[in-house]
């Protein structure tokens, strides 16, 4: 039996060491590291230990402008492709002839390299010397003024890094909702029918009360992928993002660690742990209204 | 249908107007959906026609639109064979970079996974649950928490620019030991039992009966992570600076900022195709798995 | 409310197109359910029982042909406007809201003059509770409820609309056996109590003969029989009912007729005036053998079953159709169980004789 026993932690051993190794340790070290003030790569050493590294990032320009823009793109695209994504599942469920042809369609951006088509909306809005751009012919068309989305205002920025953040998610959003729509049983339906229930009133009393668990489900998830925005901002304005006033907070931790003359572990760790410490917060508030509307 | 020929004729034309009515708003509401359907599809669509057209413009044509061109009945497929001989850009490298990076990644955390879902699943040790519940709770780190220190650490054993400090901290997937895990508890015990019986090994009833029993999940695992690999940045720009391990991501940034990405847009667009049409093909053989896999637990990055 | 289905009709398209571009579910149905019955419509899985509370449902339209309610032709009538009221085989209890939520629903989708106040559906809510004896339950949620709680609720909120037909779609196959004869007492006496014309689909003819004043047997989308149970079981017009009705289940054997008299095997069992000499189908209900020392049918005596009320003689012969030959005696007689054979007078009112080819029932008096 003590064989056994052996055994058995020799099966998880692998995984263990992994996990050890680079999920354990780091945790532990991260906090460390960001009350280590002054460490930086190349020093190696640390002048004292306290909250002074948290206080230089709160105030670091950089960081707020990512704060800002992350909270900004946050609060448009979670709430925008949470709705598209229910009317677009809503449509879909109502269609029989080309369902398929159009749920694989929809799915393409998420089996697509978030960097390469990143490239291709960067090329759709940009304005250089010798072309307006596709978007901005539209515009023109409709008798706008071209603007340049990438290295323009910062509104047209943001709207951009929204459109594609969008762009970007929503496939799986629809896949969720599609098939919580596909699984609320259809007598449901039928009955609701016998009564006369109207259109509407399905809707708002059968059908979002049945799928509201996993519209909150999409929230959440939204909220902490949103919040971990970064590949995407890149895609569109290139890896200089502070010059280019677009960075994300993820963004603004790697920027940390690894700038030019040598980057600072303790900054990065202290920033990290603040984006941590947002994202649990706002996923616990989630999870308190979910527990109150949710109704299963 | 037969008109009930009893009702005055009054009565009857109204009926009719009254379900053609309702016809009518069915065919509206119906027309209204698909409409919006197929505006979403070519949002969706639009970005990868525009990468295809425009890498199959030559340079020069593409430099001279003043206007951009919708369509081209002359498509030229130079830029597809400048992207793989430019001497600043090693688009073979990358890619062959991503393949073994994925392939690696994705069999290291196989051997890794499989053994550990096996024990969580099936074998009884003391401080099983406890340990269970431990990792559960990782799942909520992100990781960028983690980076930080995996960086120093992969620094400090001087595996920078290598492929083993790109795939090692790939490896380790808590969420997917958990799915593991849950597909392999869900299979009899009493198989495991008559195999105990039997003297059969616990290896080779891991082998020989749970792993062909779990495939479809085992397959979903797969994938997902090949996809997660393919397209993964954030940890290859860390740990890389030397092109010659630039993983494809990271490639097509360099290809932006470097020269071919200033001058010749198509060229960088025939990269982008090449980089994502792998992912693509894949998607569309396995479809259903993909999405499957997808909606039982997968979410971008 | 009586209603009668006019030559009613429901194909669906066949999904094999190899067995014919249509299955017919429901097949030139053309009879009455008279006002203030209740109906049971009783066969087999797939007979077409469920199709046509759908189509008298109006949630299916018919291929052809018309459903009357009292003098007014509904089949164009949407299933709202028709003033049915339905239970669903699993009640389809809306998860999220609470019992009385649940039997208000319907009365907050009324419009216009129809429209009632907040107090009002509470109070007819509540009057459709205590009909069937939840009203204690009220704020509960469905999930909190038993299987026969629930179904209770789900006729409560089919009655909240006071419709002039109501439909139950196999109200008992989601019960265990316990809860199922106390439940079919129950749907027994609301109905009684509302008088509302109503038709239950069921595929247990138990279920059926006990709390109907009407059966209509079906197969394969057709008709076979319309009556009162135990016309229905005393008289079967055809060997399908015969067979299906009653447990345990009609003995059946080929016979022949022969000078108005009954042959099974070589034994003249029974006389059979009015009947023409040919080969038929015998069927002798389980109750319709009389132990008999002298009796003229012989058969091979396989083992006695004692089960209490009574005791179940079962036996064997060539001639049988059935895998087991049962014959139902009282407990006191006595079967001497180590002779091989066993011999019977036969009932006459209990058997029934049926053409071979046509399985139609061949009436004779005595």
């Amino acid at each position: 039996m003590q064989k056994r026993k052996l055994k058995a932690w020799l099966y998880l051993l692998p995984a263990l060491l992994f996990l050890g190794v680079f999920l354990v340790y780091p945790l532990i070290d991260v906090v460390v590291y960001s009350v280590e003030e002054g460490f930086t790569s190349v020093s190696q050493t640390y002048d004292g230990v306290g909250l002074g590294n948290y206080n230089t990032v709160l105030r670091d320009p950089d960081f707020l402008q990512a704060l800002k823009n992350t909270v900004l793109l946050v609060a448009i695209t979670v709430p925008l492709s949470t709705l598209l994504a229910l009317f677009i599942s809503l449509g879909l469920s109502s269609i029989k002839k080309l369902r398929n042809l159009f749920q694989t369609v929809y799915f393409l951006p998420y089996v697509t390299n978030t960097l390469a088509v990143g490239l291709v909306f960067m090329l759709l809005f940009d304005k250089t010397e010798t072309t307006d751009g596709l978007i901005n012919l539209f515009i023109r068309i409709f008798g706008g003024g071209a603007v340049d989305f990438i290295d323009g205002p910062y509104w047209a920025k943001m709207f951009v890094m929204c459109f594609y953040t969008v762009w970007v998610v929503l496939p799986f959003k629809v896949l969720i909702l599609t098939s919580a729509l596909a699984s609320v049983d259809e007598t449901y339906y039928k009955a609701a029918r016998m009564d006369g229930t109207r259109k509407g009133r399905i809707f708002l009393r059968i059908t979002l009360p049945m799928i509201s668990p996993m519209i909150f489900y999409l929230v959440i998830t939204g909220f902490i992928g949103a919040f971990k925005a970064y590949s995407d901002a890149v895609a569109l304005f290139g890896t200089n993002l502070n010059a280019a006033g677009m960075n994300t907070l993820v963004g603004y931790v790697y920027d940390k660690l690894y700038s030019e003359g040598g980057g600072s572990p303790a900054l990065a760790s202290a920033a990290a742990l603040i984006l941590f410490a947002i994202v649990l917060t706002i996923t616990c508030i989630n999870l308190m209204i979910s527990k109150k509307k949710v109704h299963y | 249908m037969q008109k009930n020929s009893s009702l005055p004729s009054g009565v009857k034309t109204d009926y009719d107007r009254i379900l053609r009515n309702a016809a009518l708003r069915r065919r509206a509401a119906k027309a209204g959906v698909y409409t919006m359907l197929v505006i979403w599809g070519l949002i969706v669509l639009f970005p990868f026609y525009w990468m295809v057209l425009s890498s199959l413009k030559t340079q020069a044509a593409y430099d001279n639109e003043q206007t951009p061109v919708f369509f081209i009945t002359n498509p030229a497929f130079e830029n597809y064979v400048k992207v793989f001989s430019s001497s600043d850009i090693h688009l073979g490298r990358y890619i062959l970079n991503t393949l073994i990076f994925t392939l690696g990644t994705t069999a290291l955390m196989m051997a890794v996974i499989i053994p550990a879902a096996f024990a969580f699943a099936r074998l009884e040790f003391k401080g099983k649950n406890l340990v269970f519940g431990l990792l559960l709770s990782l799942m909520m780190i992100p990781t960028e928490l983690v980076v930080i220190t995996n960086f120093q650490t992969i620094t400090a054993w001087n595996m920078r620019d290598s492929f083993p400090g790109l795939i090692l901290p790939s490896v380790t997937s808590v969420f997917y030991i958990y799915l593991l895990k849950e597909n392999f508890a869900q299979i009899p015990d009493e198989l495991y039992k008559a195999a105990r019986v039997d003297g059969t090994s616990d290896f080779k009833y891991l082998m020989t009966v749970m792993i062909p029993i779990s495939r479809p999940t085992i397959v979903t695992i797969t994938i997902l992570k090949v996809i997660e690999c393919w397209n993964s940045f954030v940890w290859p720009r860390l740990i890389t600076k030397e092109p010659d391990y630039f993983l494809i991501s990271q490639g097509i940034q360099q290809i932006r900022e470097s020269g071919l990405g200033r001058e010749n847009i198509p060229g960088m667009m025939a990269a982008v195709v090449i980089v994502s049409l792998p992912l693509i093909v894949l998607f569309l053989i396995f479809r259903n798995q993909v999405m499957e896999g997808v909606s039982r637990g997968g979410t971008k990055g | 409310m009586k209603i009668r289905l006019e030559n009613l009709t429901k194909k669906f398209p066949n999904r094999d197109k190899k067995q014919g571009d249509f299955v017919i579910a429901v097949n030139n149905f053309d009879f009455e359910i008279p006002d203030g019955k209740l109906v049971g419509l009783l066969g087999p899985s797939g007979c077409g029982k469920s199709t046509t509370l759908n189509l008298i449902s109006g949630l299916e339209e018919p291929t052809e042909g018309k459903i009357f309610f009292g003098e007014d032709d509904v089949t164009q009538i949407p299933p709202e406007s028709r003033g049915v009221g339905l239970v669903f085989q699993n009640y389809a209890l809306y998860p999220h809201l609470t019992v009385q939520q649940n039997i208000m629903f319907p009365l907050q989708n009324l419009r216009g003059a129809e429209k009632l106040s907040k107090d009002e559906m509470k109070r007819r809510a509540l009057e459709a509770a205590k009909l069937v004896q939840i009203d204690t339950l009220m704020e509960r949620k469905p999930a909190e409820l038993s299987g026969g709680q629930q179904q209770r609720v789900a006729i409560a909120r089919a009655l909240v609309k006071m419709p002039k037909v109501l439909l139950l779609d196999e109200p008992l196959s989601n019960l265990d056996a316990r809860l199922r004869l106390q439940t079919r007492e129950e749907i027994r006496r609301i109905q009684k109590a509302t008088k509302i014309t109503t038709i239950f689909v069921t595929h247990d003819q138990d279920e059926a003969m006990s709390i109907s004043d009407l059966i209509v047997v079906m197969k394969d989308g057709v008709v076979h029989q319309i009556g009162k149970p135990q016309e229905v079981y005393d008289h079967p017009t055809n060997l399908f009912v015969a067979t299906f009705l009653g447990t345990p289940s009609i003995n059946v054997f080929n016979a022949r007729v022969q000078e108005e008299q009954l042959y099974i095997g070589k034994e003249a069992v029974l006389k059979t005036p009015g009947i023409a000499d040919s080969n038929v189908i015998a069927a002798i209900r389980p109750e319709g053998f009389l132990l008999d020392r002298e009796g003229p049918f012989t058969l091979q005596l396989d083992r006695v079953e004692v089960m209490g009320r009574d005791t179940s003689v079962v036996c064997g012969h060539e001639a049988s159709m059935s895998d087991v030959i049962r014959a139902i005696v009282r407990t006191d007689s006595v079967v001497d169980e180590d002779k091989d054979t066993v011999r019977f007078t036969l009932i006459p009112s209990k058997v029934h004789l049926f053409d071979p080819a046509t399985e139609e029932d061949l009436p004779f008096t005595l």
